[in-house]
Order: C-alpha cells, then structure tokens, then sequence
C-alpha cells in the first residue's frame, strides 16, 4: 500500500460544486442554459443533477488557467497520489497534454528524440512547434506485425549523433502495452541534458498497481501525460499533466493556456477529482481485479486455439523492457482474420466494443469497470468467430511497421506550398499531410516523409480491410497532399 | 398488517402476492435471492425481486420445458441443464431411467443451498447419482464442450441480470458446437405480451434461427409470470418437435404428469397470430 502526503480522501471541486448547488446561486453569468433550465431536451438527457453543475468558473470554483483555491489544492492532490511535484488538469484530452509536454521542452529548430509509432497528437505538436523529430526506430515483432518500445542502445546511439536533443520522447506504455527501459532512458537523458517526456496515455494505471509496469514519474521522467479518462474512470476527454521537481510549472501552465480552453468543463474537472481519490484509496484493490480478469481472459483466449493473446513472455530486456498485463492483445492472424476484421465482426454481430483492431491485432481494454460476466462474453464471442470464420491465412498481409524516411521537418512540409495527386501514383513524393488509422491514430505518413510503393500498398490493403483511414484533406483517401507545387 | 410480494411487470403493470412471511434473504455475489410463503402459491422464490417459481404453478413450467424434448427423442441420454437452481428442471429429467447423464450449470450457489433448505419440491432429485451440479458461468461451460450432449435445456432467468449472456449470439452458437448431430437446445423463451419481454423474445428466436436449421417455439399458461402467457424454444439439428414426437412410445414410460400429455405437445407449438408475425418479422 502507497502512503500518501496528503488525505487522499479529500475532493476539494466535488465539494465545492456540492456547495454551489446547495446555495441556490441565481446565474447571470454563461453557460447560458442557466443549470439546464433553458434546454430541457439536454437536461433530460443527461439528468438534471448533472446540468445543475455544469458551470463555469467563478470565485468559489477557483479557474484553471489560474488556480488559487480548490482547483489547486485537487491538483495538488493529485500530484500527490501519483507521486509527482505538480498535476495539471487537462480539459482537451491527453493530446493537449502531450503537445505541452513537447511545446515546453523545444522552440522552433530543437530537437526531440522518439519513437517513429508515437500517437498522432505528438507529431502534431512538431508542426505546432517546428522541433525536428529524430526518430529512433521501435523494434518490431515480426510475427505479431507491431512496433515495440526502443531499445536504451538505440537511443544511445541517437543521443550520440544528436547531442542537442532537448529531449527524448517515450511511449509508455504503447497502445499494445509494451514499455522501454525508462529508468536507463531517464538516466541517460539526463546526463546529457535532455529532458524525458512520457506518453502515458494508456498508463494512468501504473501507479497504482504491483504487477504493473513502473510509472514515468516514478522512473524519474521529467513530465508525463496520463489519460485518466482511458484507464482511471473519468470522464472522457479528462487527462492529467504531471511534472516532476525539474520543471518549472508556471511555464507549463502558460504553453497550456496556449491551447487549452477558458472555459473549462466542470464535469470534466469534477471527474478527475473524483477519480483521483478512488484511485488513491482504492486503486490497488482495482488494478488487482483487473488485472486478474486480464490474466484470466488471456488464458482461455490461448485455450481457443489459433487466437494469441500475448503477456509478458514477449520482454526481452530491450524492445519489450515490461508488458501491461491489463492489456488483453489478440493476435488474430493465424485465424486468417484480420484484426479489424475481428473487431467488425464482434461489433456487429456479437455486440462488444473493443479499443481496436489493426491488421494483425485485437486490443481489448479491461478496466475498472469490467465484470466477469461480460469478459466471459468476449472469450466466447472469439470462440465463434474462430469456429466459424477461420480461413486461411494466405494473401494476409504481414509487416506493419514501415520506417519513415523524413525530408523535411513535420511544420516545414506542413506549411509548404502542396499540391493533391492521387495516392496510387504518390510513389517517391513527399507527403505533405498526415495518414493514420484511427485508432490507434499512429500514423503510417506524417508531414515530411517520403511516400513509397510498400507505404501505399499498406494503405490500400488497411482500407480493404476496413480501417478507418483518416489524416488527410481528402476524406476517401483517394488523394494525397505532396509537398511542392500548388493546386 | 397485510405484507404483499410485488414485482413490477412493467412500468406501468403491478402484481402482487399476499405473503405470509419471508422466509429467507440474502444477498448472493450475483443477486438478490428471496424465498417468501403465501396461501395462494405457496412458497415462492424472487431473484433481484423477479418471481422464479412457486409451489403450486411450477409444474407447469417444468413439464414443459423437459418433457416436450423428451417426447420428441426419448433416446436423450446426455442432458446439460443451465441454470435451473431451484431443481425442478431436474426432477423431471430424473424420471427418465434412459438419461445417463446430466450436467447442471448454475452461476449461483447460493441459489441451490437456498432451496434445498425452503424449497425441497423442487430440489428433491439434485442427489441423483446422474446429476452433477457445476457452479460455473454457463457461457464458460459450453465453451469448452464439443459434440457432447443430445440436449441443452437452457432454464436462465431473464436477459437483465446475471442470466445475460444465456441470451447472447455466442452463448447459442457455443450450444449448437457442444451438441452432437441430433442435439436439441430448448431455452426459457420469455413473453410475447410486453413490449420489453417481447423484444428479448424476438431477439433470441433470431439469434437461435442462424444456427439452427430446426427452430420452433412452444407456449404455456404459467400464472405467476408477466402476462401469464410464456414460450419456450425448440431447435435442433434433426428432430422436427412435432413430425418426430413419438406419442406412442412417451406413453409407454407411464410417467404421470399434470400439464404436460402428447395432446398439449403438439397444441403447444400452434401460436396465436400476433406472436408468429412478431417472431417473423
Ligand atoms: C498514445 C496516445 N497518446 C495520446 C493520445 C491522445 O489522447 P486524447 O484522445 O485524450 O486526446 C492517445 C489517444 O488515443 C494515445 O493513444
């Protein structure tokens, strides 16, 4: 059991909204539905209970570009309970979170070392930024067709040649759940200087669990942006921004008042605090249930026979440093199926909802919230859709990660004059834009990479299958921006 | 002081029982569990306040749920029964000297001690020497089981609740695997009459016909549930309930029962007019 600096039992907004409500304050100020008196369809909706909070800030619920009071003292102790120097809440999903992370450590020309297979939102935060990306390649698995974490000797080598880096960027987990070695990151990094951000997105669990993997902060990253609303129960779009001692935190508040909404949500803010204290008194007794589903489900996945759902067999001391065993991944490929075929088919025809499917995988999020009914729902649904719409495996596609060959800065190719051609004969242009499948949102082009005939035969393959494919002006995909000339 | 058991048919649709006493309550892992006495049906069990069975009606509903399958195969020796912790299911299937064997999967143990202790009409037969009794999740089960059951007799309580997944597209494909090339599945099939029971009744009719090339639905009177009216299912692999029912040989086995006889067996299946154009549409 985690001891704690402060009582953990506290939630200073819930209590302030409680407050709030129980004095029957006259509103003169917006939202203009006046506690849901002026929409009654909306209050119906989401419940009038809700609607009667939904405000915004004033002097008793303090401001979050401005924290004195209660938002100060809930951030406080959530900083407290996952261990870190500073929180910040964040209203704009954990993307406004990471883009501050990488606004904070590099201006225009700096550079910054990471993964090629991090989320969208950190590449989009180089186009926001001008840094130069140094890109270090994630191993691969071969068979599974998914990018790991990087190996510490890689990143060595990359700090070597690039000795400026202001900082190195990890994901922490990846959305498959697999960790680098962050403690030798941390430690390299900051003998040379360069700050650590964690993307810590699908890691909000971390710190409160025992066969978890080590949290950023606890590793001694510098900042790291957690996602509360994936793994912890808020709500969504709620995040986290966690600093440690290192960072000054009247500077990070400014780069987030950059993007970041004035009007924040008190639902959303209310959530986090709520959350927080389940997460501090009761966390560990969760995380121990969930990951005990998770055990669980894995083991009657591999029973079925064809389906992999892989653990912690796959660390290998570099690539995969840890694996987060709440995350229920599904190779489905020797099955003939691919993952986002498996993904339709549970939706449509079994009525379960997992995170996502990519061409070889399922991934499936088991949280807090899961019951062991439903879980034995998703192991019997694979069980049909092995038994009956396994096929061969000929003609399926087998190498997911493509490495990029960057031309240009992501901002500088952003920002080029581009012209659109259509995406099968891109061959060898430089793309101008981003092209993902979302989710996960890891993009296979960014802005500044060379396109190749390998890149485009992904893309049309991943359409066929039925990923979304999404990033680019034209919203079919059919065309493609390429840096040089104009339309 | 007048106590009544009162379960809410619907929003709008009460009834109710003039009890005598409670006599059991608890709180189970899944449910709530609730055993009361009354004049009019004697004792009766409540799961989550939702009426199972009582005393004087259940005959009805246990007849008709095992001995419609019987009649239609007699030569049945294999029987996996989900559900079914009151025991009346498995009384009657007991009766059989031909059934060699029968699995019962009940999610909830608290369920079967309950009524072993208050309910002994029903759970007079689960000591069987050919009974064994699994307290396990029932879409687990049938998960690992292939080919081995001439019938699954799927006793569940209503698709809200613990009884879900007894409703669900996989749970009846994962039957239709654990039942060998004659297997017949027959399941609780809810009511046509409200709106919210009728939806559940059309849904799992649906999900059962992509599996099953035979799929028949049967009805009874049983007074102590919603509207009073309520079906059962009838799929299988080969047996047709009614073409292939041997009403000759049932009789034969001289078991005495007050709902079920072959005249009822084949009437059953005959449905009124606005259930047929509910099950296909
Ligand atoms: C690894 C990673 N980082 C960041 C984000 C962005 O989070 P949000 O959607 O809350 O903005 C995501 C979202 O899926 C993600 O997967």
């Amino acid at each position: 059991m985690r001891t704690y600096r402060l009582p953990q039992e506290e939630t200073p907004l819930l209590d302030a909204l409680g407050q709030y409500r129980r004095n029957r304050i006259v509103p003169f100020d917006v939202p203009g539905h006046k506690q849901g008196r002026g929409n009654a369809e909306l209050a119906h909706f989401l419940g009038r209970e809700c609607l009667a909070v939904d405000v915004n800030s004033m002097k008793p619920l303090d401001n979050l570009g401005h924290p004195t009071s209660v938002i100060k003292r809930a951030q406080q102790l959530a900083a407290d309970a996952f261990g870190a120097e500073h929180a910040f809440f964040i209203v704009n999903g954990t993307t406004a979170a990471v883009q501050a992370m990488i606004l904070y450590a590099c201006k225009s020309g700096e550079k910054i070392i990471m993964p090629r297979n991090v989320h969208t939102s950190a590449i989009n935060a180089l186009v926001l930024s001008g840094a130069t990306p140094v890109y270090v390649n994630p191993g691969v698995d071969r068979r599974l067709g998914i990018a790991l974490g990087m190996s510490v000797s890689d990143i060595r080598r990359a700090m070597d040649e690039h000795p400026d880096a202001k900082a190195v960027f990890v994901n922490n987990p990846t959305y498959y759940g697999i960790c680098s070695d962050l403690k030798a990151i941390v430690a390299l990094a900051h003998s040379r200087n360069m700050l650590v951000l964690a993307d810590e997105a699908h890691g909000t669990h971390f710190s409160f669990g025992g066969a978890l993997p080590d949290s950023a902060i606890s590793c001694g990253a510098d900042m790291a942006a957690v996602s509360m609303h994936k793994t912890g129960g808020s709500l969504t779009q709620s995040s986290l921004l966690l600093t440690s001692g290192s960072i000054n935190a009247g500077y990070v508040r400014q780069i987030l008042s950059l993007t970041q909404t004035t009007s924040a949500s008190y639902l959303l803010l209310s959530s986090l605090d709520i959350s927080r204290r389940n997460l501090a008194l009761h966390g560990s007794a969760i995380f121990e249930r969930v990951t005990d589903i998770a055990e669980y489900a894995r083991a009657e996945v591999n029973k079925i026979g064809g389906l992999y759902a892989y653990g912690r067999e796959l660390i290998n001391g570099a690539t995969v440093f840890d694996f987060d065993i709440t995350k229920l991944s599904v190779f489905t490929r020797d099955i003939g199926l691919a993952g986002i075929e498996v993904y339709d088919i549970l939706r449509d025809e079994y009525g379960i909802q997992t995170e996502f499917g990519d061409l070889g995988n399922l991934l499936a999020i088991i949280s807090v919230g899961d019951s062991d009914q439903n879980i034995e729902r998703l192991i019997s649904s694979l069980s049909e859709v092995k038994r009956r719409y396994m096929r061969d495996r000929a003609g399926m596609f087998d190498h997911d990660y493509i490495s990029p060959i960057v031309e240009l800065t992501p901002k500088k190719a952003f920002y080029s004059d581009k012209r659109s051609v259509p995406t099968k004969a891109s061959d060898g242009m430089i793309c101008g834009e981003f092209v993902m499948c979302y989710p996960p949102g890891i993009p296979i082009l960014a802005p500044g990479e060379r396109i190749t005939a390998e890149i485009i035969d992904y893309i049309r393959y991943a359409k066929d299958k039925g990923c979304l494919v999404t990033g680019t002006e034209d919203i079919t995909t059919q065309h493609i921006k390429v840096v040089g000339g104009n339309d | 002081m007048e106590l009544w058991f009162t379960e809410q048919h619907t929003p709008d649709v009460r009834f109710s029982i003039r009890v005598g006493r409670q006599l059991f309550s608890a709180k189970s892992k899944f449910q709530a569990i609730d055993i009361f006495e009354s004049d009019e049906f004697g004792r009766f069990l409540t799961l989550d306040g939702v009426m199972m069975l009582t005393e004087k009606d259940e005959f009805i509903y246990h007849d008709m749920i095992v001995h419609v399958p019987m009649a239609t195969n007699p030569d049945i020796k294999n029987v996996m029964v989900i559900g079914a912790g009151d025991g009346g299911t498995i009384r009657e299937l007991v009766r059989y000297p031909s059934i060699e064997r029968i699995d019962m999967i009940e999610i909830d143990e608290a369920v079967v001690t309950a009524c072993r202790e208050y309910l002994p009409q029903t759970t007079c037969s689960l000591d069987d020497k050919r009974v064994r009794i699994h307290y396990e999740d029932g879409l687990k089960f049938v998960r690992s089981r292939h080919s081995a059951y001439d019938l699954i007799i799927v006793d569940s309580t209503d698709p809200f609740g613990p009884g879900e997944g007894l409703f669900t597209k996989e749970f009846y494909g994962n039957c239709y695997k654990a039942l060998t090339g004659d297997g017949i599945l027959v399941n609780q099939h809810e009511s046509p009459y409200y709106e919210e029971d009728a939806r559940a009744m059309c849904q799992a009719h649906h999900r059962i016909r992509d599996f099953f090339d035979i799929c028949r639905v049967y009805q009874a009177h049983i007074p102590t549930y919603p509207s009073g009216h309520w079906l059962f299912g009838f799929a299988s692999k080969k047996y047709d309930p009614v073409r292939d029912l041997d009403a000759e040989r049932w009789r034969s086995l001289g078991l005495k029962t007050r709902y079920y006889n072959t005249d009822i067996h084949k009437g059953s299946f005959a449905l009124p007019t606005y259930v047929l154009e509910k099950l296909n549409a």
